[in-house]
Order: C-alpha cells, then sequence, then structure tokens
C-alpha cells in the first residue's frame, strides 16, 4: 500500500503538488516511485525555465524504464533540489518529502484542475 | 578451470611491447617538425603489454562469454541461426579484404559485383524492386527507409504527410526511427489477438500519414492477415507501407513483403541471412524499395551497365546514410550463405524455423501461460509461468536457464504482456536439442513451486551471477581510471 | 537436407505429430493464396563448399589489390596478425549483444576496455560502446549538441571535414529539421574569422571541426573552444584515433564531443565496411551519448563485472523519446581495435606515427622534386596531403593503376578547382622502395 499525503494536489501522472503562499513544491507520489522501481537518476528542469500545465519539464529514470514529468502547475521554476543529483534514491525512500522543483505558480486558479489525496487514492485502486 | 577476471590494463608493465614494426629508413624526417602547439601532451593511458600477454588475456575472457556455437540461443526477434563457417573464409579472401572503398571502379570489379548480386538476390527474396546494402543495421535501415518515405512526398510537393502509424506492439527502434527522421508518431491498437485492429487504423489514415511502419509476422509472431485490406486503405489514402524485416525469416519460401503490398522493407543480415551477431555487431540492413522509389536509395548507389558495375551518386538520393558503401564484409556473408542455401534451400527456411516454434510452444503450454494460442510463425510469446502463485518471475526463469547451458529467450518483449518471454528456435537447431530445452523448461517452471527461491536467486553456476545494476546506472564507471579510483559504497 | 538443416524426415513427423498438423504447409493456411509463394525463387541453385570457393575465386580474379598511396577516410594500417585469430574465437563473434550479462562478460569487459582506451585517445571522460562509423558517430555528435540546447537548432560545420563525413551531417540534419552551415576555408584550414561570424549570428549549439582534417592537415584549433563555449554551443571534434597518439587530443582543445571512425586502428581496409565509429563526451553529457555503454559494478558476491548501463537512455526503453534509435554498436570491431591498441601500447602507436609522417614527407620531397608537383597548401600535415600537379590527373592515375598502385585520390570531384590536385598518403606499411617505385612509375609517366 502507498503511502498518500493529505493536504497536497495530485495529478493523474502521479505528480504532487504542496502549495505555500505564491509558490508550489512538485514531486511524484510513493505508488510512482514503487512502480519505477529503484531510481537511478532524476533530469532536472533548469531554475528560470518556464513550466505549464500538462507539459513535460524533466524524467526519472530507473534501470529499466524512464518516465516523463508532467507538471501539474504553470509557472517559472525558481529552485530545483541539487540533492537528486547525488542521491536520486531519495525518492524511493521518501517520494513525499524530497521535492524536485519549487515553482512561482502563475496562475494558483489551476490549482482547480488538480485532484485532492482521496480522489488520487481512488484511481490508484 | 580457473575464474579469469582481470582487465588487460593490469597486466601492463613499463618497457613491455606487443608490437612489430620495421626500423624507420627515412629518420632525417623528423617528428619534431610538427609544432609543438599542435603535438600532444597528455598520456594515453593505453597498457604496455606483450604479446603472449595479449592472446592469453583475450582468450580468457572469451571463455566468459557464450556464443551461439556454444549453445542454444531461444531470442525471439534476433534469429539467432547458425553462422557458416565457409562465410567467414570467403570474407577474409584478400582479393576482397585489401580493397580500398575508393579505388577505380575497373580495379574492383568482382567487389562491385557481389554488391550488386546481392541486391539483386534481396530483391527477388523480397518481391521488390532494387536494395541499397549501404545502412549498417536494422535500426539505421530503418531510418534509411523513413527518410525514403519522407522524400516520395516531399518530392510529391506534399509536406503535410509529417507522422508515421506504428502499432502498439512495435520494437523501440521503431517509433526512435520516426523520431530521428523528424517524423510524428501514431500509435494503432492490436486486437486482443495481437494484430493490427483494423477498425482502429481506418480513423488514423488522414492527409498528414506518411506511411505505416509494421512487421509481418508482427512482433507475437502472428501473421497480419488483414495485410491486403490494410495495404489497400494505406496506400488508397496516400501513404506508404514500411516493413520491419527483423521477421522476415519464417517468410523465406513462403510469401514476399513486395507482394503484400510493402513499398519499402529493411533485412537484418545478422538474422536472416546467418551473419553472426559479434557480440553486438556489426550487423547490416540493406533497404529495398518498391520501382518508384529507387532513385531515391541512399548515396552511393550500385548500377550496371552491360558487363559493368559501377557507384553512381543519384541526384534524387536521400543523400548519404554511411562513409562509405557499407559494410561490405558482412555482405560477404550473407551473399556466401544465399550461394551455399540456393534457391532449393531456401525455400525450406521458413517452413522448418515455424515447425521448430510450434512444436516447443505445444510442448511447453501447460508449463507457460499462453495467451496467444493456435499457429504461430517463427516465434511467439509466454506470458510468464502457469502457475505464478510462488511470484517466480520471467526474470527469474532466464536466469535459472543459464545454469543449465542456454541463452535466455527474449524478456519482457513485446510489453503487450507484463512477463513476455519470446521464443524463436529458428531451422537450425536439431529436434534432440529442442527436446532437452523443453525438458528444461519444464523443470525449471516445476522448481518454481517446489522450490522458487532457487529460482529467485539464479543463477548460481555461471561466472559472475545478479548484478547490481542499480548502483552501475546511479554512479556509473565508464572506464579504468574510473574504476582505479572508485571508493566502495558503504 | 541441407548441411545447415539438423531435422531428418522421421525429425520432421515428430514435430508434425505434435503440433497436431498433417503437412508443413498447413502452418502458413492463414496466408492470403494470392500472394502466397509456389515456386521456387528466380535464384541460382545451391553451391557446394568447392563450388563456393572457384566461384570466389573467379569473382576475385575480377579485383586488383594494389598498392595504396590513398586514405581520404581508409586507411592501409599494420594489422597484427593476432587479432584475426583472437576475432575467430566463437565465443566472441558468435555470441549476442550481452542483455544476459551474467554469460556475457566476455564481450562487456573488452567493450569496457575499448571505452576505456578511446576515452584515453581522445582525453575525453566516457565514451559509448562503439558506433556505425565515423561519419554516423558525427552525426549522433551533432545531434547530442542539438538535445543539450532546448531552443537552439542550428551546427556550424569546417568546410575541412572529410566531405563523406559530411554528407551524412547533413542528411541527418535534413531529415531531423536541424540547420547545418558551413564555416568556409582558407588554405586548406578551417577560417576562424568566418566561425566567429557566424556564431556572432546566434542560434549554434554545435560546431564540427576536424584533426587531422581532410587534406590531412593539423589545424591550430587555439582560441576555438573559448569562442565557442562563450556563445553556449559544444566544440565537437572528429579527430583520427591513431593520429591522436602524437597530435594534441580534443580534450586538449577544449572539446565536448570527440568522434570519429577506428578503422586507422589497423583495420582492413575492406572495400569500406566494417569499421567502427566512437563517440566521447565530458561526464555532463554522458546521458546525452546514444548507443550501448558498458559499466563497471559488482554480483551478488561481490565480484567484480560489467553490465549495459544506462539503458534508459535508449531506444527499447526511450522509444520516440530517445535521442537515437541506434540498436547495435560494431561490436566485433571495437575488439578488434582494443586487441590492437593493446599490443601497440603507446610506444607503438608513436612508431607507426612516426614511419607514416617520415613516408609521407619524403613522398612529398620527391614529388616536388620531379618537377611535376607542388604541395597545395603550405601547412604542417601528419601522413596525408595534397598536391597540385601540371600533369593529367586521369593518366596519371590510370598509369599507376596498370603499374599496380593506388595513387593519390584526384580532389576534383570533392573540391572546386582542385581538379589539378591529389591527396596522397604514405603508412608504415609503405617501404621506402615502394615510394622511390611510385616515383619512377611517375618519372617514366612524365616522359
Amino acid at each position: 500500500m502507498s503511502t498518500i499525503v493529505k493536504g497536497l494536489y495530485y495529478a493523474e501522472s502521479h505528480e504532487w503538488v504542496k502549495v505555500e503562499g505564491e509558490f508550489g513544491f512538485v514531486g511524484i507520489t510513493d505508488f510512482a516511485q514503487h512502480a519505477l522501481g529503484n531510481v537511478v537518476y532524476v533530469d532536472l528542469p533548469e531554475v528560470d525555465d518556464d513550466v505549464a500545465q500538462g507539459d513535460e519539464f524533466g524524467a526519472v529514470e530507473s534501470v529499466k524504464a524512464a518516465s516523463d514529468l508532467i507538471s501539474p502547475v504553470s509557472g517559472t521554476v525558481v529552485e530545483v533540489n541539487e540533492k537528486l543529483n547525488d542521491k536520486p534514491q531519495l525518492i524511493n525512500e521518501d517520494a513525499f518529502g524530497n521535492w524536485i522543483m519549487k515553482v512561482k505558480l502563475s496562475d494558483p486558479r489551476e490549482l482547480k484542475e488538480l485532484m485532492d489525496s482521496e480522489a488520487y487514492e481512488a484511481i490508484c485502486e | 578451470m580457473k575464474q579469469y577476471d582481470k582487465l588487460i590494463f593490469e597486466h601492463s608493465k613499463k618497457g613491455r611491447t606487443g608490437y612489430s614494426l620495421p626500423e624507420n629508413k627515412l629518420p632525417e624526417y623528423s617528428f619534431k617538425a610538427i609544432p609543438v602547439a599542435l603535438q600532444r601532451s597528455l598520456e594515453t593511458g593505453l597498457p604496455e603489454v606483450s604479446e603472449p600477454e595479449v592472446v592469453r588475456h583475450y582468450t580468457n575472457i572469451s571463455n566468459r562469454n557464450f556464443g551461439l556455437d556454444t549453445g542454444f540461443y531461444p531470442l525471439g526477434s534476433c534469429t539467432m541461426k547458425y553462422n557458416p563457417k565457409i562465410n567467414e573464409e570467403i570474407a577474409a579472401l584478400p582479393a576482397f579484404s585489401s580493397l580500398h572503398p575508393l579505388q577505380p571502379a575497373e580495379t574492383a570489379q568482382g567487389a562491385l559485383e557481389v554488391y550488386y548480386n546481392l541486391s539483386q538476390s534481396l530483391a527477388e527474396i523480397a518481391g521488390l524492386a532494387a536494395f541499397t546494402l549501404n545502412p549498417f543495421a536494422g535500426a539505421h535501415g530503418e531510418l534509411a527507409g523513413l527518410m525514403i518515405m519522407k522524400q516520395y512526398h516531399m518530392k510529391r510537393g506534399d509536406l503535410k504527410r509529417t507522422k508515421v502509424i506504428v502499432p502498439n506492439t512495435a520494437h523501440g527502434t521503431n517509433p526512435a526511427s520516426a523520431m530521428v527522421c523528424g517524423m510524428d508518431v501514431v500509435e494503432v491498437q492490436s486486437t486482443p489477438e495481437g494484430t493490427i485492429d483494423v477498425e482502429a487504423l481506418k480513423p488514423l489514415l488522414d492527409e498528414t500519414i506518411a506511411g505505416i511502419m509494421m512487421t509481418n509476422p508482427n512482433t507475437l509472431g502472428i501473421f497480419e492477415t488483414e495485410i491486403l485490406e490494410i495495404a489497400g486503405l494505406v496506400h488508397a489514402a496516400g501513404g506508404l507501407l514500411y516493413y520491419d524485416g527483423a521477421n522476415l525469416n519464417p517468410l523465406l519460401g513462403q510469401c514476399r513483403p513486395g507482394d503484400m503490398g510493402f513499398d519499402i522493407m529493411h533485412i537484418n543480415l545478422h538474422k536472416t541471412f546467418s551473419t553472426p551477431h559479434g557480440g553486438g555487431g556489426p550487423g547490416s540492413g540493406p533497404v529495398g524499395v518498391a520501382q518508384r522509389l529507387v532513385e531515391y536509395l541512399p548515396n552511393p548507389q550500385i548500377k550496371k551497365e552491360g558487363d559493368r558495375y559501377f557507384f553512381v551518386d543519384g541526384k534524387d538520393a536521400i543523400g548519404s546514410v554511411s562513409g562509405f558503401a557499407g559494410n561490405f564484409g558482412v555482405m560477404m556473408r550473407a551473399y556466401t550463405y544465399i550461394l551455399s542455401l540456393g534457391k532449393e534451400n531456401l525455400r525450406q527456411v521458413g517452413e522448418l524455423a515455424t515447425l521448430s516454434a510450434n512444436y516447443i510452444k505445444e510442448s511447453l503450454k501447460e508449463y507457460y501461460e499462453l495467451p496467444i494460442k493456435g499457429i504461430c510463425k517463427h516465434e511467439f510469446v509466454f506470458d510468464g509461468l502457469a502457475d505464478k502463485s510462488t511470484g517466480v518471475t520471467t526474470l527469474d526463469i532466464a536466469k535459472r536457464l543459464l545454469d543449465h547451458g542456454y541463452h535466455a529467450p527474449t524478456i519482457y518483449f513485446p510489453m503487450l504482456f507484463h512477463q513476455s518471454i519470446m521464443i524463436e528456435p529458428t531451422e537450425t537447431e536439431s529436434l534432440e536439442t529442442i527436446d532437452e530445452f523443453i525438458a528444461v523448461m519444464k523443470k525449471i517452471a516445476i522448481e518454481a513451486i517446489e522450490d522458487p527461491q532457487t529460482v529467485k536467486t539464479a543463477p548460481h553456476t555461471t561466472p559472475v551471477r545478479r548484478l547490481d545494476e542499480t548502483t552501475a546506472a546511479r554512479k556509473p564507471i565508464l572506464r579504468y581510471v574510473d574504476l582505479l579510483n572508485d571508493t566502495p559504497e558503504s | 537436407m541441407h548441411n545447415y538443416f539438423p531435422q531428418t524426415d522421421a525429425d520432421i513427423s515428430t514435430m508434425l505429430q505434435r503440433v497436431g498438423i498433417g503437412s508443413m504447409d498447413e502452418l502458413f493456411a492463414e496466408i492470403p493464396e494470392s500472394v502466397r509463394l509456389r515456386k521456387d525463387y528466380d535464384l541460382p541453385s545451391s553451391l557446394s563448399e568447392t563450388e563456393i570457393r572457384e566461384f570466389f575465386a573467379a569473382l576475385g580474379d575480377k579485383n586488383k589489390p594494389l598498392t595504396c598511396f590513398a586514405g581520404a577516410g581508409a586507411y592501409d594500417h599494420y594489422a597484427p596478425a593476432v587479432i584475426a585469430q583472437i576475432l575467430l574465437r566463437s565465443e566472441f563473434y558468435t555470441s549476442y549483444t550481452p542483455y544476459q550479462p551474467e554469460i556475457g562478460q566476455g564481450t562487456l569487459q573488452y567493450i569496457f576496455e575499448f571505452q576505456s582506451m578511446i576515452s584515453g585517445m581522445t582525453g575525453m571522460e566516457c565514451t559509448n560502446a562503439s558506433m556505425y562509423d565515423g561519419a554516423t558517430a558525427t552525426a549522433e555528435a551533432m545531434f547530442m549538441a542539438v538535445a543539450q540546447a532546448k531552443k537552439k537548432n542550428k551546427v556550424l560545420i569546417s568546410a575541412t571535414v572529410h566531405p563523406n563525413v559530411r554528407a551524412v551531417v547533413d542528411t541527418y540534419a535534413l531529415f531531423k529539421g536541424i540547420e547545418v552551415a558551413e564555416i568556409a576555408e582558407k588554405n586548406g584550414v578551417t577560417d576562424k574569422a568566418d566561425m566567429e561570424a557566424q556564431l556572432a549570428i546566434g542560434d549554434v549549439t554545435g560546431v564540427i571541426v576536424s584533426t587531422p582534417n581532410f587534406y590531412g592537415i593539423l589545424e591550430d584549433y587555439s582560441g576555438y573552444s573559448e569562442a565557442i563555449h562563450a556563445c553556449k554551443a559544444l566544440l565537437i571534434m572528429h579527430a583520427d584515433p591513431s593520429a591522436l597518439a602524437v597530435v594534441k587530443s580534443p580534450a586538449e582543445w577544449g572539446a565536448d564531443i570527440a568522434c570519429g571512425d577506428g578503422q586507422p586502428l589497423g583495420m582492413p581496409l575492406n572495400f569500406g565496411g566494417p569499421y567502427v565509429g566512437y563517440l566521447s563526451t565530458t561526464k555532463d553529457l554522458v546521458r546525452k551519448l546514444p548507443g550501448r555503454i558498458v559499466g563497471a559494478t559488482h554480483d551478488v558476491d561481490g565480484k567484480r563485472a560489467f553490465v549495459l548501463t544506462l539503458q534508459a537512455r535508449e531506444q527499447h526503453i526511450r522509444r520516440e523519446k530517445a535521442n537515437s534509435n541506434i540498436c547495435s554498436n560494431q561490436s566485433l570491431m571495437a575488439l578488434y581495435v582494443t586487441i590492437y591498441m593493446a599490443l601497440m601500447g603507446p610506444e607503438g602507436l608513436k612508431k607507426v606515427n612516426e614511419l607514416s609522417y617520415s613516408g609521407a614527407h619524403y613522398l612529398l620531397d620527391e614529388l616536388v622534386a620531379t618537377g611535376a608537383f607542388t604541395p597545395a597548401f603550405d601547412q604542417p600535415f601528419l601522413k596525408e596531403f595534397a598536391v597540385r600537379t601540371t600533369l593529367d590527373v586521369q593518366k596519371l592515375q590510370s598509369k599507376l593503376v596498370e603499374k599496380g598502385m593506388l595513387g593519390g585520390i584526384a580532389l576534383g570531384s570533392y573540391k572546386k578547382g582542385m581538379e589539378d590536385c591529389l591527396l596522397f598518403c604514405v603508412t608504415e606499411k609503405r617501404s621506402k622502395a615502394q615510394i622511390d617505385q611510385l616515383i619512377t612509375i611517375i618519372k617514366e609517366e612524365m616522359l
């Protein structure tokens, strides 16, 4: 059973967003890391990149698979989690505790398009 | 025998030499005349070893390898058939191997005749008008073939056709080749039987479609019986049909891609035509086309006038996909094979390969899950064990097979099934070999229930056992100096 | 039954019975009759081995092996006797790609050694498991440059890069939608001012140059990497790996990617193939490298072992999102050059270049001394050089061929204004006597 964290917004493609003021922290869910297996590399976006809801912003690789990361929000990347360069396995150890990028949200109304934790849990069944 | 695991660098000792070169009879032409700014000052890091050490080293590491000459290799989609030794002898003939690619055509008529004759023989087998032998591998042939498809439309002034349809069962090189060619991929769904769903195909066929890329039999070993209808539909929509020749083996003697309506195809000489896989290459991926596409073949193009053979650059060619004209040494081998088999025996390849595949399928279908019933072609897919209750996976079965002296079949492809095991015996395996393989597969299936741990921790008797692929990908060590500097993970 | 088919009639009966059919014909029942082949191919009948040997002996007589004074991308360097023997070990040549690493340590290990040695020769931090050839490797290097810059789509290539390499780069670029612009040549070398002017226009993500260049000249690339990096582009250097034993390496020039063909490392000319491409780069760009890569690791018992790694980049996983469609490499040819480099070592490779250098410079002097040749360019070269001649190029080449020699390659079909030029190459295989003979024949032609 994967853990789900309440209070976050979820995308169907298994990314989560934690909103703090005008910023959103984006990562992938426990369900996603479990499906991928041992994460060996995270292709991080660059600071100042623009991201759009529904568009690719990076990728996560395991030994035998690679998964595109789809941004659940639109905005500008202000920070990326550099720790993932040396230790991509942090995503396996704690998917919710290790965000991938921090985005300055350009349109908080977009969050309406995302799911809450109950709705996400339902699609994972 | 002792386990050997040294790298050549670990035999290096300053002052050792392994080369044999004459003395310089022109020492007055000093090297030092090269400006210092253009000279190298970095160490090369090459080892210094003697000739006997080099020979012993590479002989010993060859013993850590399993070749087709060692044992059975039922790799689905790879057509691991016997590599005839006469091919090696002919390919090494100095009259051919010493030829410079740019020497005048008059001095290479024998080599050019080989190129021409092979391309014509392949055209006859394929049911197409002409072949280029320049592409170096199957994926390379796919790329050249798609370039030809795109060129055809561009020359007709039809620039809207930017998409290629690919079945969802396709090999990864298909969509990748489309991408490299600057085309978009549209996937078409398969029926539960694994063939292209013609009803799903119809709505996709519009004026943005350059063509469809498929193989027949498909990657599940099933013949696409709707192929004539598919060809009609695609042609009517203005597109071309591309045939991925990886699965050509069962069709030898039975039917020809050109007759089925394919306009372009590639052949893998290292699959269907017995040239060795070489540990991963060199291969050769000739591309054949229907008459209306001949002028688009890549440069250089082979021509024959009377008794004379020569290369030309065609003005409507897609350009070049190779520095010279392809892997000539591989062509020599394939041509020798075709001559050796001749029309009588080429005719039998398809049926013998297909019979062997069906025999294995029927013999093991109680022990492994068979998702697609009925007669298959040269290969078929199991979806893991029939009894999966102990959690033994396809990976475990593959590793346990290594303990028994077999190379595992193709695993986890095609992706339509989660525990795919794809088996292709080819026509060069004896019934005894096949029966022994069947017996071992049964034994493993039983062991998976009675002693699952042994299967899950296999292999046990190979030179190395299961590898840590995760660390290899997280912290890549790709050369010797990095190995020296690597500190063990805590 | 043919000697490659083990099945007897009895075996076939047994198999048919298990499958539950009466004849092999039933295996293909679903193939529409309209496309079913009911006759033999229009091909010759089977030949026995004896007949095959005779057939190829006759074909071989239609070829004329020549004493080689030509290069232009295919070099007649010495092949140590050891290599052919090792390559005939069937555990090497009949094996498949080592996707089951436990039984493929032989292949994986030699590829690791290949990667290590080529990294050493180029000075770069990592190398993949080989490419098809130098021309396609250069095209893939271009793809890497375009992949690492999200919005830029233009690559510059020097006019002094081999035209055959250029043709492949142009073809790949055309279909992928990449813009390729040429940097002019000046006196046989890249025109640096022209490169800088084109960089200033913007949008450039990669610059391709060659060492030695097509004319055999050793170019001075000082200042190139600085200018290119200032524009956030990559320097791609196509390099002859044999020459790299003595000439400045791509890494020393500040290159980001090195590519080329391993053929000069003692590989047979073989009428153009199989050769072996290589592609090397920095650690930062390793995940952009196409093709297979072997890495070191351990097994469950702690034993050192090698494995195909970083596979998530490759086509069988990324499919249309991969940077390349390449599946196979030239594995056995990588083994060839690995054994070559092991035997030659740093001293042997230096000596190969020294002998080639001496022979080439001697030949140039002798050609000039005939009065009918002048150097086409006043530039430093290693083993290959271009000359202008007052003699009829076609006639000269025919005369040489008649006497069993392959003279310089005529440059007229490659370069405008060089219809009276030839590109000669001398390797360590050419003795002083052979060079003298070449000169003698030329002098006869002049009479």
